[in-house]
Protein backbone atom coordinates (compact mmCIF):
# COMPACT_ATOMS: atom_id res chain seq x y z
CA UNK A 1 0.00 0.00 0.00
CA UNK A 2 1.08 3.37 -0.95
CA UNK A 3 0.78 5.02 2.61
CA UNK A 4 3.36 2.34 4.46
CA UNK A 5 6.20 3.64 2.10
CA UNK A 6 5.11 7.37 2.56
CA UNK A 7 5.72 6.43 6.47
CA UNK A 8 9.14 4.36 5.91
CA UNK A 9 10.24 7.14 3.72
CA UNK A 10 9.48 9.51 5.94
CA UNK A 11 10.70 7.67 9.37
CA UNK A 12 14.28 7.23 7.35
CA UNK A 13 14.43 10.88 7.20
CA UNK A 14 13.51 11.55 10.24
CA UNK A 15 16.11 9.59 11.58
CA UNK A 16 19.08 10.58 9.58
CA UNK A 17 18.15 14.13 10.15
CA UNK A 18 18.26 13.76 13.65
CA UNK A 19 21.97 12.39 13.10
CA UNK A 20 22.77 14.87 10.53
CA UNK A 21 21.77 17.95 12.95
CA UNK A 22 23.72 16.59 16.09
CA UNK A 23 26.94 18.59 16.42
CA UNK A 24 30.17 16.95 16.32
CA UNK A 25 31.16 14.01 18.15
CA UNK A 26 27.34 13.71 19.24
CA UNK A 27 27.10 10.32 16.80
CA UNK A 28 28.63 8.11 19.37
CA UNK A 29 27.35 9.37 22.69
CA UNK A 30 23.44 8.67 23.08
CA UNK A 31 22.07 11.96 23.02
CA UNK A 32 20.66 11.51 19.04
CA UNK A 33 19.45 8.53 20.40
CA UNK A 34 17.36 9.97 23.64
CA UNK A 35 15.89 12.48 21.12
CA UNK A 36 14.47 9.69 18.74
CA UNK A 37 13.19 7.62 21.93
CA UNK A 38 11.80 10.48 23.20
CA UNK A 39 9.79 11.14 19.61
CA UNK A 40 8.43 7.81 19.64
CA UNK A 41 7.34 7.77 23.42
CA UNK A 42 5.75 11.00 23.01
CA UNK A 43 4.10 9.72 19.84
CA UNK A 44 3.17 6.58 21.57
CA UNK A 45 1.40 7.85 24.57
CA UNK A 46 -0.86 9.92 22.05
CA UNK A 47 -1.18 6.27 20.30
CA UNK A 48 -2.24 4.67 23.37
CA UNK A 49 -4.54 7.18 24.87
CA UNK A 50 -6.51 6.91 21.34
CA UNK A 51 -6.68 3.20 21.46
CA UNK A 52 -7.35 2.58 25.14
CA UNK A 53 -10.30 4.48 25.06
CA UNK A 54 -12.52 2.10 24.40
CA UNK A 55 -11.40 -1.13 25.30
CA UNK A 56 -12.08 -2.37 28.77
CA UNK A 57 -10.38 -1.82 31.95
CA UNK A 58 -7.21 -3.68 32.49
CA UNK A 59 -6.88 -5.85 35.57
CA UNK A 60 -3.36 -6.74 35.86
CA UNK A 61 -0.08 -6.60 33.70
CA UNK A 62 -0.79 -9.89 31.92
CA UNK A 63 -4.27 -7.83 30.64
CA UNK A 64 -1.84 -4.99 29.63
CA UNK A 65 0.85 -7.30 27.88
CA UNK A 66 -1.86 -8.67 25.80
CA UNK A 67 -3.52 -5.40 24.73
CA UNK A 68 0.39 -4.41 23.47
CA UNK A 69 1.06 -8.12 21.81
CA UNK A 70 -2.30 -8.01 20.13
CA UNK A 71 -4.29 -5.01 19.53
CA UNK A 72 -1.34 -2.33 19.90
CA UNK A 73 1.11 -3.95 17.76
CA UNK A 74 -1.62 -4.82 14.99
CA UNK A 75 -2.76 -1.54 15.07
CA UNK A 76 0.40 0.34 14.21
CA UNK A 77 2.39 -2.64 12.55
CA UNK A 78 -0.28 -5.11 11.11
CA UNK A 79 0.69 -7.78 12.51
CA UNK A 80 0.55 -9.82 16.20
CA UNK A 81 3.82 -10.13 18.48
CA UNK A 82 5.32 -13.68 17.64
CA UNK A 83 6.47 -13.84 20.87
CA UNK A 84 6.57 -12.84 24.46
CA UNK A 85 8.44 -14.39 27.20
CA UNK A 86 8.50 -13.42 30.66
CA UNK A 87 10.32 -14.35 34.46
CA UNK A 88 7.39 -13.73 36.20
CA UNK A 89 9.02 -11.32 38.00
CA UNK A 90 8.49 -7.84 35.99
CA UNK A 91 10.35 -8.56 32.74
CA UNK A 92 8.74 -9.55 29.80
CA UNK A 93 10.45 -9.95 26.35
CA UNK A 94 8.75 -9.18 23.47
CA UNK A 95 9.89 -10.92 19.89
CA UNK A 96 8.69 -9.85 16.72
CA UNK A 97 10.56 -11.78 13.77
CA UNK A 98 9.58 -9.48 10.77
CA UNK A 99 9.37 -6.23 12.07
CA UNK A 100 8.15 -3.92 9.80
CA UNK A 101 10.01 -0.94 9.81
CA UNK A 102 13.13 -2.93 9.08
CA UNK A 103 11.56 -5.37 6.25
CA UNK A 104 12.63 -2.68 3.77
CA UNK A 105 16.98 -2.88 4.72
CA UNK A 106 18.46 -5.12 2.73
CA UNK A 107 19.74 -8.48 4.93
CA UNK A 108 23.76 -8.11 5.41
CA UNK A 109 26.22 -6.86 7.49
CA UNK A 110 26.49 -3.49 5.91
CA UNK A 111 23.39 -1.67 7.46
CA UNK A 112 23.70 -3.05 10.69
CA UNK A 113 24.69 -0.17 12.45
CA UNK A 114 21.75 1.88 10.77
CA UNK A 115 19.05 -0.73 11.38
CA UNK A 116 19.90 -0.48 15.13
CA UNK A 117 19.32 3.58 14.58
CA UNK A 118 15.55 3.06 13.08
CA UNK A 119 14.82 0.47 15.36
CA UNK A 120 15.83 2.78 18.26
CA UNK A 121 12.87 5.32 17.51
CA UNK A 122 10.03 3.05 16.50
CA UNK A 123 10.36 0.20 19.44
CA UNK A 124 10.63 2.46 22.25
CA UNK A 125 7.46 3.56 21.41
CA UNK A 126 6.34 0.39 22.88
CA UNK A 127 8.91 -0.67 25.37
CA UNK A 128 8.92 2.56 27.14
CA UNK A 129 4.90 2.67 27.56
CA UNK A 130 4.54 -0.59 28.70
CA UNK A 131 7.51 0.66 31.07
CA UNK A 132 4.83 3.62 32.07
CA UNK A 133 2.52 1.20 32.36
CA UNK A 134 4.10 -1.22 34.71
CA UNK A 135 4.90 1.31 37.19
CA UNK A 136 1.51 2.72 37.15
CA UNK A 137 1.20 0.97 40.66
CA UNK B 1 -25.59 20.73 34.68
CA UNK B 2 -22.09 20.06 36.53
CA UNK B 3 -20.95 22.36 39.21
CA UNK B 4 -17.21 21.37 38.50
CA UNK B 5 -14.90 19.29 36.71
CA UNK B 6 -11.74 18.08 36.94
CA UNK B 7 -9.01 16.18 35.52
CA UNK B 8 -6.48 14.51 37.98
CA UNK B 9 -3.16 13.44 36.40
CA UNK B 10 -1.76 10.09 36.80
CA UNK B 11 0.69 11.37 40.24
CA UNK B 12 -2.73 12.47 41.65
CA UNK B 13 -2.09 16.63 40.57
CA UNK B 14 -4.75 18.31 38.78
CA UNK B 15 -4.55 19.15 35.20
CA UNK B 16 -7.40 21.07 34.85
CA UNK B 17 -9.89 21.79 37.47
CA UNK B 18 -12.81 24.31 37.05
CA UNK B 19 -15.66 24.82 38.78
CA UNK B 20 -18.98 27.00 37.76
CA UNK B 21 -20.07 29.72 40.94
CA UNK B 22 -16.69 31.31 40.47
CA UNK B 23 -16.88 31.96 44.49
CA UNK B 24 -16.18 29.35 46.86
CA UNK B 25 -14.46 27.62 44.51
CA UNK B 26 -11.70 26.04 47.60
CA UNK B 27 -14.46 24.25 48.82
CA UNK B 28 -15.01 22.41 45.30
CA UNK B 29 -11.33 21.58 45.01
CA UNK B 30 -10.93 20.01 48.02
CA UNK B 31 -13.85 17.92 46.98
CA UNK B 32 -12.29 16.77 44.24
CA UNK B 33 -9.37 16.12 46.74
CA UNK B 34 -10.84 13.67 49.06
CA UNK B 35 -12.38 12.07 46.43
CA UNK B 36 -9.31 11.00 44.94
CA UNK B 37 -8.98 8.10 47.72
CA UNK B 38 -12.37 6.87 47.02
CA UNK B 39 -11.07 6.51 43.06
CA UNK B 40 -8.14 4.37 44.67
CA UNK B 41 -10.34 2.39 46.55
CA UNK B 42 -12.75 1.84 43.73
CA UNK B 43 -10.24 1.01 41.31
CA UNK B 44 -8.03 -1.23 43.78
CA UNK B 45 -8.91 -5.30 43.89
CA UNK B 46 -10.28 -4.68 47.14
CA UNK B 47 -13.75 -3.27 46.09
CA UNK B 48 -13.95 -5.96 43.59
CA UNK B 49 -17.41 -6.41 44.29
CA UNK B 50 -18.59 -3.04 44.19
CA UNK B 51 -17.45 -1.88 40.46
CA UNK B 52 -17.64 -3.34 37.33
CA UNK B 53 -13.99 -4.33 37.29
CA UNK B 54 -14.15 -3.90 33.10
CA UNK B 55 -15.78 -0.08 32.98
CA UNK B 56 -13.85 2.81 33.06
CA UNK B 57 -16.91 4.47 34.58
CA UNK B 58 -17.09 4.26 38.36
CA UNK B 59 -19.54 5.92 39.08
CA UNK B 60 -21.25 7.82 42.18
CA UNK B 61 -18.17 8.33 44.65
CA UNK B 62 -20.15 9.71 47.48
CA UNK B 63 -23.05 12.37 48.07
CA UNK B 64 -22.77 15.36 50.19
CA UNK B 65 -26.05 17.09 51.13
CA UNK B 66 -25.79 19.71 48.37
CA UNK B 67 -23.77 17.58 45.63
CA UNK B 68 -22.57 14.58 44.20
CA UNK B 69 -19.25 13.38 43.30
CA UNK B 70 -18.85 10.90 39.85
CA UNK B 71 -15.63 9.02 39.12
CA UNK B 72 -13.75 7.63 36.06
CA UNK B 73 -10.68 6.54 35.51
CA UNK B 74 -9.02 5.78 32.16
CA UNK B 75 -6.61 3.04 31.21
CA UNK B 76 -3.94 5.46 31.41
CA UNK B 77 -4.86 6.70 34.70
CA UNK B 78 -6.09 9.91 34.62
CA UNK B 79 -8.76 10.40 36.53
CA UNK B 80 -11.97 12.43 35.92
CA UNK B 81 -14.09 14.08 38.67
CA UNK B 82 -17.66 15.35 38.42
CA UNK B 83 -19.05 17.04 40.94
CA UNK B 84 -22.64 17.61 40.32
CA UNK B 85 -25.69 19.39 42.20
CA UNK B 86 -27.68 17.38 44.00
CA UNK B 87 -31.08 19.40 43.63
CA UNK B 88 -30.40 18.77 40.14
CA UNK B 89 -32.73 14.97 39.99
CA UNK B 90 -33.16 15.06 36.28
CA UNK B 91 -29.63 13.90 35.74
CA UNK B 92 -29.76 10.41 35.09
CA UNK B 93 -26.63 8.12 35.15
CA UNK B 94 -26.25 7.12 31.34
CA UNK B 95 -26.00 11.46 31.07
CA UNK B 96 -23.19 11.51 33.53
CA UNK B 97 -21.57 8.53 30.98
CA UNK B 98 -21.78 10.61 28.23
CA UNK B 99 -20.52 13.14 29.89
CA UNK B 100 -17.62 11.50 30.48
CA UNK B 101 -17.03 9.97 27.24
CA UNK B 102 -16.95 13.62 26.10
CA UNK B 103 -14.50 14.21 28.55
CA UNK B 104 -12.56 11.37 27.57
CA UNK B 105 -12.88 12.11 23.94
CA UNK B 106 -11.69 16.04 24.57
CA UNK B 107 -8.56 14.35 26.75
CA UNK B 108 -7.64 12.04 24.41
CA UNK B 109 -7.78 14.82 21.81
CA UNK B 110 -5.92 17.03 24.17
CA UNK B 111 -3.22 14.66 24.52
CA UNK B 112 -2.70 13.76 20.56
CA UNK B 113 -1.76 17.56 20.20
CA UNK B 114 2.33 17.59 19.45
CA UNK B 115 2.37 21.23 21.52
CA UNK B 116 0.97 19.53 24.72
CA UNK B 117 3.40 18.22 26.77
CA UNK B 118 1.56 15.29 28.94
CA UNK B 119 2.03 16.35 32.87
CA UNK B 120 1.33 20.08 32.16
CA UNK B 121 -1.86 21.84 32.68
CA UNK B 122 -4.31 21.26 30.20
CA UNK B 123 -5.07 25.06 27.97
CA UNK B 124 -6.66 23.91 24.89
CA UNK B 125 -9.44 26.21 24.27
CA UNK B 126 -11.42 23.33 22.42
CA UNK B 127 -11.17 21.39 25.90
CA UNK B 128 -12.54 24.35 27.37
CA UNK B 129 -15.35 25.05 24.98
CA UNK B 130 -16.69 21.56 25.92
CA UNK B 131 -16.46 21.73 29.75
CA UNK B 132 -18.37 25.18 29.50
CA UNK B 133 -20.96 23.19 27.76
CA UNK B 134 -21.30 20.80 30.41
CA UNK B 135 -21.52 23.20 32.73
CA UNK B 136 -23.74 26.03 31.30
CA UNK B 137 -27.10 24.19 31.54
CA UNK B 138 -27.03 24.91 35.71
CA UNK B 139 -29.52 27.84 35.19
Amino acid sequence: MADEALFLLLHNEMVSGVYKSAEQGEVENGRCITKLENMGFRVGQGLIERFTKDTARFKDELDIMKFICKDFWTTVFKKQIDNLRTNHQGIYVLQDNKFRLLTQMSAGKQYLEHASKRFHDSDLITSWYLFMYINFK
Amino acid sequence: MAVCVAVIAKENYPLYIRSAPTENELKFHYMVHTSLDVVDEKISAMGKALVDQRELYLGLLYPTEDYKVYGYVTNSKVKFVMVVDSSNTALRDNEIRSMFRKLHNSYTDVMCNPFYNPGDRIQSRAFDNMVTSMMIQVC
